[in-house]
């Protein structure tokens, strides 16, 4: 248990003696200091970086939505950009019904100590679909399914995107979008008859039944559904 | 042929059953050509001996889960080959509700997210909204929140560790450690009223200030308190039970930790030295003294001797904090969030209007959005506020440490036996408010 | 319909007309003593309310002096559920599912405000006071309570025990809505009747 180890410190990666970041005082609104990743990912994929921008001195850089994987990947392995770390995937709908759905991801580069934000912007009408980060960070797993859960954004490529915070078979919509109200679509005794008729427990994937006994305790129409290939949950 | 096992297809059959009355199964399995196979089922001598594996169900209501977690284990005896997580029984909209709030409003909704650590949400919620506001608030302020920070940073892994000790077996430290709570609790409601929920910050600054004698209160509270740390480090540290119950148990690399996007004591423990406060410093963490605890293996004990650790480093950082307490004002001076003196708000007219907006509308921030990380007990946390000049967000996303660290479980209990689940699931120091929110 | 007057706590009341005898009323007192001084709880803890219960436990406020440290995890072994926090939808069949797998005598504590009434959650994930899913005996109020609040409340629960008789049939049993009385209400008069009202489909008061 004591072996010597030399722990990952963040900041290796930058240049001279180590030094000790400041608290930041004094953020400018706009035109703060860029992040050299947003010139650097410029050159490297031109036409696929939209637009950058500096606001309370975070650099967001918006980005084709079809290049994500490319991107992101790119700033994962390039030995001078080194985002190994995923900090958050979420999405934005704006009140305004006409701007488009922003997903963003927080990218955080430990060597360099770099936060960079990527948005991809999904227009109205169009599918709400982006690649999936789940190939370059196992993190993004949850996250991604969380914003499917609270948005219908599907990521391409995710092995299990499944709703995560409500139970699966939820039928009001999903929640987080802005035309969905703040205490649901249905009436109170409609959400809990609904709630109640789930039953979570009841109701295990296709990959746990599998290996169990359990499959000849379900209901008989259930079982005939699961044989003929039904995927259970949504 | 080359075949690669996977456990999951499977096809049943009800025409051929089995002596125990139960379907045949023939396993699937997937040739390297990507077709399936059935290959002949092993001969059901004696079935219940041959290995089948269980699915068993931990959860929702159980109590070692930690709150309303519930885990599908399939096991080989007492060995989990794998664990499957459901979550989502606490979900309570918070973001969608905060999308509904004026920014004031929504700090007591950071209370109940992650409710052991309440004044570090409070805060956190604060730094994020005076950075989308442009707001730079006083020195008085800033120790006071390093204080409640810190204070909040000890009340999580007070009741961390009790927990977590009763997950193991050992009830006593439970009882210590959570008259230790008891007494932060005494010193919270001096301050804000509250115990727990204490919705202590505001924009611009706090709800109130402390009354006299609070920071003697709280160096008392710091003198004894590592007392009891001591006391519980006696019984647990070099135990036998406790090392043969923790050391060894889920594993996670360095690299596998950061590519699960774990942070806070999970992510230390691992050997990667990220601390929030240090690395992208908030509240002027970066002129206090203090030690950031490393662990080597990633296993349960190290994450144990982490924030045991941790514990003793916030104690430090308080006493460097009290002592440095300026006098001055604790809010900032700017009528656009803060409400004017009620002296002011009733005889000038110009005050008066300014009460009036705050409370009608609400403080407005220019559009824009901002993510100021903090090092909160369980790991990264941040708001992500985006704003469109409206007094309430357009959006308000919560960064979860928690959820992101409860998602290596998976792979965390493979292999281990089913006890070992149950220490490991408390060694991740989840808060199901701030998983499910 | 009138008001009919609560008997009091503290005075036993008597019915000339009622079957009790004198061994009856001393077997119910030591029976109800019996249940009152030993309510195995059932922690449901939810949220930040189970924290204030695991502080009630803990040795400053202390259950064990109301013979309650014993607690019950398993919903067969408990006497009351006391409910710590707040209940989304996703979790309304497991707490109404522990509920019936509690045997009876049970009773049911509603514990903060979130379990009582959904709190401060009025969205479309929390299940606005779990009454509407479990019958509740005591609601504590509080966000969340004290323990001595809950404490209060659970001595409440002792009283309510202390109360019954056991001639009364209408103690132990379970209801369910029975569509030929006349107290029924379809479900659809039901959907009516919790529709979200006024204004509150959009959610708005001062235009934003």
């Amino acid at each position: 248990m004591s072996t010597p180890f030399t722990p990952v410190s963040p900041g290796s990666a930058l240049p001279g003696p180590p030094s000790v970041p400041a608290t930041l005082r004094n953020v400018p609104h706009r035109g703060g200091d860029v992040n050299p990743s947003a010139e650097a990912l410029r050159q490297k994929f031109g036409s696929a970086v939209q637009r950058v921008d500096v606001v309370w001195g975070e650099t967001t850089v918006v980005v084709d939505r079809a290049r994500v994987q490319d991107i992101v990947r790119w700033l994962h392995d390039d030995a001078s950009q080194q985002y190994d770390y995923l900090s958050d995937v979420t999405a934005v709908e704006f009140r305004d019904l006409e701007q488009p759905i922003e997903v963003v991801w927080h990218l955080r580069s430990l060597p360099f100590r770099r936060f960079l934000r990527l948005k991809a912007l999904l227009e109205k009408g169009t599918p709400l679909e982006v690649p999936s980060v789940f190939p370059i960070y196992k993190g993004a797993d949850w996250l991604e399914r969380e914003c499917y859960d609270m948005f219908g954004i599907r990521f391409a490529g995710h092995p299990d995107l499944r709703r995560i915070l409500m139970w699966e078979q939820y039928k009001e919509g999903f929640p987080l979008r802005k035309d969905f109200p703040l205490r649901g679509r249905f009436s109170r005794a409609e959400q809990l008859r609904q709630a109640l008729a789930a039953n979570p427990e009841a109701r295990y994937s296709m990959e746990e039944l599998s290996i169990a006994d359990a499959f000849e305790d379900l209901p008989q129409d259930m079982r005939t559904r699961i044989r003929s290939g039904e995927k259970t949950g949504e | 042929m080359a075949t690669i096992k996977r456990t999951v297809e499977v096809e049943l059959s009800t025409t051929g059953l089995d002596p125990q009355g139960r379907p045949m199964r023939t396993p699937l399995v997937t040739a390297t050509d990507g077709s399936q196979v059935a290959v002949q089922a092993p001969p059901a001598l004696e079935p219940e001996l041959e290995g089948e594996h269980m699915l068993i169900n931990l959860g929702p209501q159980h109590p070692a889960t930690h709150g309303v977690l519930r885990l599908v284990l399939e096991l080989d005896g007492e060995t989990v080959v794998r664990c499957i997580p459901h979550i989502g029984y606490l979900h309570c909209g918070f973001e969608k509700i905060g999308e509904y709030r004026q920014y004031n409003q929504i700090i007591p909704w950071t209370d109940r997210e992650d409710y052991l650590n309440s004044m570090g949400n409070n805060v956190a919620f604060a730094l994020g909204a005076e950075r989308l506001f442009g707001i730079d608030i006083t020195e008085r302020c800033t120790v006071l929140r390093v204080i409640s920070m810190e204070l909040s940073r000890i009340m999580s892994h007070v009741v961390w560790l009790g927990t977590f000790c009763i997950d193991i077996g050992a009830f006593t430290p439970f009882l210590w450690l959570f008259q230790e709570r008891e007494n932060i609790y005494d010193l919270l409601e001096r301050w804000v009223g509250a115990r727990l929920t204490t919705s202590a910050t505001r924009v611009g600054g706090m709800a109130a200030d402390i009354p006299t004698g609070w920071t003697d209160a709280l160096e008392t509270f710091l003198a004894r308190f590592p007392r009891t740390l001591n006391e519980v480090d006696r019984v647990l540290t070099k135990n036998g039970i406790w090392v043969g119950r923790t050391v060894g148990l889920g594993a996670m690399s360095a690299d596998e930790a950061l590519n699960y996007g774990l942070s806070g004591p999970m992510l230390r423990a691992s050997g990667v030295a990220y601390d929030v406060r240090k690395d992208f410093p908030y509240l002027d963490y970066e002129t206090y003294e203090f030690d950031v605890p490393v662990g080597s293996s990633g296993d349960v004990y190290d994450r144990f001797l982490v924030r045991f650790e941790e514990m003793r480093q916030s104690v430090r950082i308080l006493q460097q904090a009290v002592r440095r307490l300026p006098d001055g004002p604790i809010n900032v001076d700017d009528h656009r969030v803060i409400l004017p003196p009620k002296s002011k708000a009733t005889s000038e007219m110009e005050s008066m209007i300014h009460h009036f907006k705050q409370v009608m509308e609400g403080p407005r921030p220019p559009v824009g959005e901002c993510y100021v990380p903090v090092e909160s007990p369980k790991g990264e946390k941040g708001y992500y506020m985006v704003s469109d000049g409206t007094p309430k967000p357009v959006r308000w996303r919560i960064r979860p440490p928690s959820y992101v660290n409860l998602s290596a479980i998976s792979k965390m209990v493979e292999g281990h036996l089913l006890s070992d689940v149950i220490a490991i699931n408390a060694s991740i120091d989840i808060v199901m408010g701030e998983i499910d929110r | 319909m009138g008001l009919t007057p609560r008997p009091e706590p503290t005075t036993a009341t008597y019915d000339p007309k009622s079957q009790e005898g004198w061994v009856t009323t001393k077997l119910d007192f030591l029976v109800n003593w019996g249940r009152a001084n030993s309510l195995w709880p059932m922690p449901f803890g939810t949220a930040c309310c189970a924290i204030e219960f695991m502080a009630t436990a803990a040795s400053q406020f202390d259950l064990a002096r109301f013979g309650m440290e014993r607690m019950a995890f398993s919903p067969r072994q408990a006497d009351v559920l006391i409910c710590a926090g707040r209940v989304p939808f996703k979790l309304a069949p497991v707490i109404r599912r522990i509920w019936q797998q509690m045997p009876q005598p049970k009773w049911c504590i509603s514990m903060g405000a979130c379990a009582s009434t959904g709190g401060m959650f009025d969205n479309y994930a929390v299940v606005q006071g779990i009454d509407t899913i479990i019958p509740v005996d005591v609601y504590v109020p509080g966000c969340p309570p004290r323990p001595e609040g809950l404490l209060y409340g659970i001595m409440m629960l002792q009283q309510k025990v202390m109360r019954e008789r056991s001639a009364d049939s209408s103690l132990r049993q379970e209801m369910e809505p029975d569509p030929d009385s006349q107290l029924y209400i379809p479900p659809s008069a039901i959907n009516e009747l919790s529709e979200p009202f006024g204004n509150s489909v959009q959610q708005q008061r001062s235009g934003l």
